[in-house]
């Protein structure tokens, strides 16, 4: 109790230098917090359409974008036809643009895909998907955005496309994207007789592995992975988590620098101080230990500050109407263990120094000069 | 030279410094020259000498804040500069008390004299009836709570002693405990000192330039450049 008081004692003693601590490391937990959860959100969004209603996911191998992968038709089918397997989605994706919106993701599928049966549809007939050339469906986001519903002609590209209905999912990137039948959008993207994945229900979770040798004997080119085996590998999502957590990682970087400095004035405008404990019997590593503390505890405070700074931004992020949907701010407890983790690691380690010089201190000298 | 100082049998004396010579700055400023010195448990020994003789260097040594150059300084029986565990002597040997209280102004009475004690693992039950015990011998029952800023000079001067006796020394080092006090206080808190190391048994080695108050102490030491040069 007495060594928490004498920690508090000599933060509070230049509080609004503590405070501009705290405030470093809870701006870095919230930067991280906030990066971090968007982009894995966006992860969880993307995985969220290849896993719809399937377990494997098909595409061909060694390529680092699965908008540059192409999966053969016939391929396609034969994987269809194989035993075990259930049912299977060729989608094929691509981006396209429209006046005023430079990227809109189009998801172009067969008119059986378990993307439409899962969606619930908000205008439009499901049954007219795929029945005429150009009649495209619209995710709820994207009718709204581009001003359009059923009976409007949408300008996509170089052509001009039919609204026959729009649908609402729970994910955000298919709310805001267009799904073209399958057939049209490989003429749109000139990629005729390809698909880029196709997504794959199994009869028995417990076939993957035979699943995976058969579709190896179907083609060298391709490769099928389960859901979760292919979030961990894509190489995009590897990108895009890595650099969360560096862009994360830099501001908690700053964050310790700034513990690291308050800590380093502490102890230097508190040497007679720290002397004076030690004559009374201090320990060196006692002595360390109240810097240390000093600094973990700046550090847990500016951690509960950053996370309730992160969350606070997540939740207003969420409802801004213009990025409806394709924010998920869904905080995982892992992400959030780890981010206060590395914050407390942090000062800590910002604090280091400034503790070793202070267990260096020696009484006789800080005395002498009284 | 330890002739000339009535030497106690080597078995007697709690502290005895042997031939101790200590200078800094890499020789150029010699301030201990062969301090020869017995002291007996529970007595109260005064070092005089003008500013700059050697008597705060002499009480660091004794107090194993520092090693001589030169010679031995033995502490009930050990040689400092053998031991190894410092902290622990610091800690149930050694009190000290200086000219400027050395206490943290922003903490009260009661935590300033509690740091030592519990720093050395003392239980805080225990310390705090230690503390009761200190406060009432020195009249600063009623301080406990006070912050270390709203205390008198000699209300500091005494919270500085309760401490360095928190852990019951055996032997207390004052450097110049008087020496910012007015006389009257000085006189006050010299009496509370010398009370209390002898009834507590408690070996007080004290420099000071107040050849009145050190002339109450059992013996007085001299020092100049260095050396001691008279003895009473």
């Amino acid at each position: 109790m007495i060594f928490l008081k004498l920690i508090i004692t000599n933060l509070m003693r230049h509080s609004i230098r503590t405070v501009l601590s705290m405030a470093g490391i809870a701006f870095s937990v919230a930067a991280m917090l906030t990066v971090v959860t968007i982009l894995q959100g966006s992860v969880r969004m993307f995985s969220g359409i290849l896993s719809s209603d399937s377990e494997m996911i098909v595409f061909e191998r060694d390529v680092s974008d699965l908008f540059f992968s192409s999966v053969p038709a016939d391929a396609a089918s034969r994987i269809a036809a194989l035993p075990t397997v259930q049912r299977a989605d060729p989608v094929l994706f691509g981006i396209v643009s429209s006046a005023g919106h430079p990227i809109i993701t189009c998801f172009g599928v067969t008119k059986t895909d378990a993307r439409l049966a899962r969606a619930s549809w908000v205008a439009g007939d499901p049954g007219s998907f795929g029945q005429s050339q150009g009649g495209i469906v619209l995710g709820q986001r994207a009718a709204g955005f581009l001003k359009a519903g059923v009976g409007s002609t949408v300008p996509i590209g170089h052509s001009s496309f039919h609204v026959i209905g729009v649908l609402k999912t729970a994910n955000g990137f298919e709310d805001g994207g267009v799904f073209m039948p399958l057939g049209d959008a490989q003429t749109f993207f000139h990629k005729e007789g390809t698909s880029s994945v196709v997504t794959v229900k199994l009869r028995n979770n417990n076939d993957a592995k035979a699943f995976k040798e058969s579709v190896s004997a179907l083609s060298g080119n391709l490769i099928a992975l389960e859901n979760e085996e292919f979030s961990h590998s894509y190489s995009q999502f590897k990108i895009l988590k890595a650099t969360a957590w560096a862009v994360g990682g830099c501001g908690l970087l700053l964050g310790g620098m700034g513990i690291a400095n308050t800590m380093i004035m502490s102890v230097f405008t508190r040497i007679r101080e720290i002397a004076i404990l030690r004559v009374n019997g201090f320990s060196r590593l006692q002595v360390g230990g109240v810097v240390l503390g000093e600094s973990a505890l700046v550090s847990a405070v500016g951690a509960a500050a950053g996370l309730a700074a992160g969350s606070a931004l997540l939740f207003a992020l969420k409802n801004i109407s213009a990025l409806d949907g394709y924010i998920d701010a869904t905080m995982q407890p892992l992400v959030l263990l780890v981010v206060v983790a590395l914050a407390l690691v942090t000062g800590i380690a910002g604090a280091l120094y400034p503790a070793i010089y202070a267990m260096r201190i020696r009484a006789v000298e800080a005395l002498r000069f009284e | 030279m330890s002739d000339m100082h009535n030497p106690v049998p080597a078995s007697q004396a709690i502290i005895r410094t042997r031939d101790v010579w200590k200078s800094y700055d890499n020789g150029a400023i010699a301030v201990l020259n062969g301090i020869d010195l017995e002291i007996e448990p529970g007595h109260a020994v005064a070092l005089c000498g003008p500013s700059g003789c050697g008597k705060s260097t002499l009480l660091h040594l004794v107090g194993g804040l520092d090693l001589p150059d030169r010679g031995t300084v033995t502490v009930k029986g050990e040689d400092l500069s053998k031991k190894r565990d410092m902290v622990h002597f610091l800690r149930h040997e050694i009190g000290f008390v200086f000219q400027l209280h050395n206490l943290i102004a922003d903490l009260t009475m009661e935590e300033n004299c509690l740091l030592p004690a519990i720093a050395a693992g003392r239980s805080r039950k225990a310390a705090k009836e230690r503390l009761g015990q200190l406060a009432v011998q020195t009249g600063m029952q009623d301080r406990l709570h006070h912050r270390i800023q709203k205390l008198s000079g000699g209300e500091r001067q005494r919270t500085a002693i309760c401490r360095a006796l928190m852990n019951e020394p055996s032997i207390l080092l004052a450097d110049e405990p008087t020496g910012s006090l007015d006389e009257r206080t000085s006189g006050a808190v010299f009496e509370l000192l010398l009370g209390l190391t002898r009834n507590q048994g408690v070996t007080l080695l004290m420099a000071t330039h107040d050849r009145g108050l050190a002339q109450v102490c059992d013996r007085m030491i001299e020092m100049h450049d260095g050396r001691i040069c008279e003895e009473r």
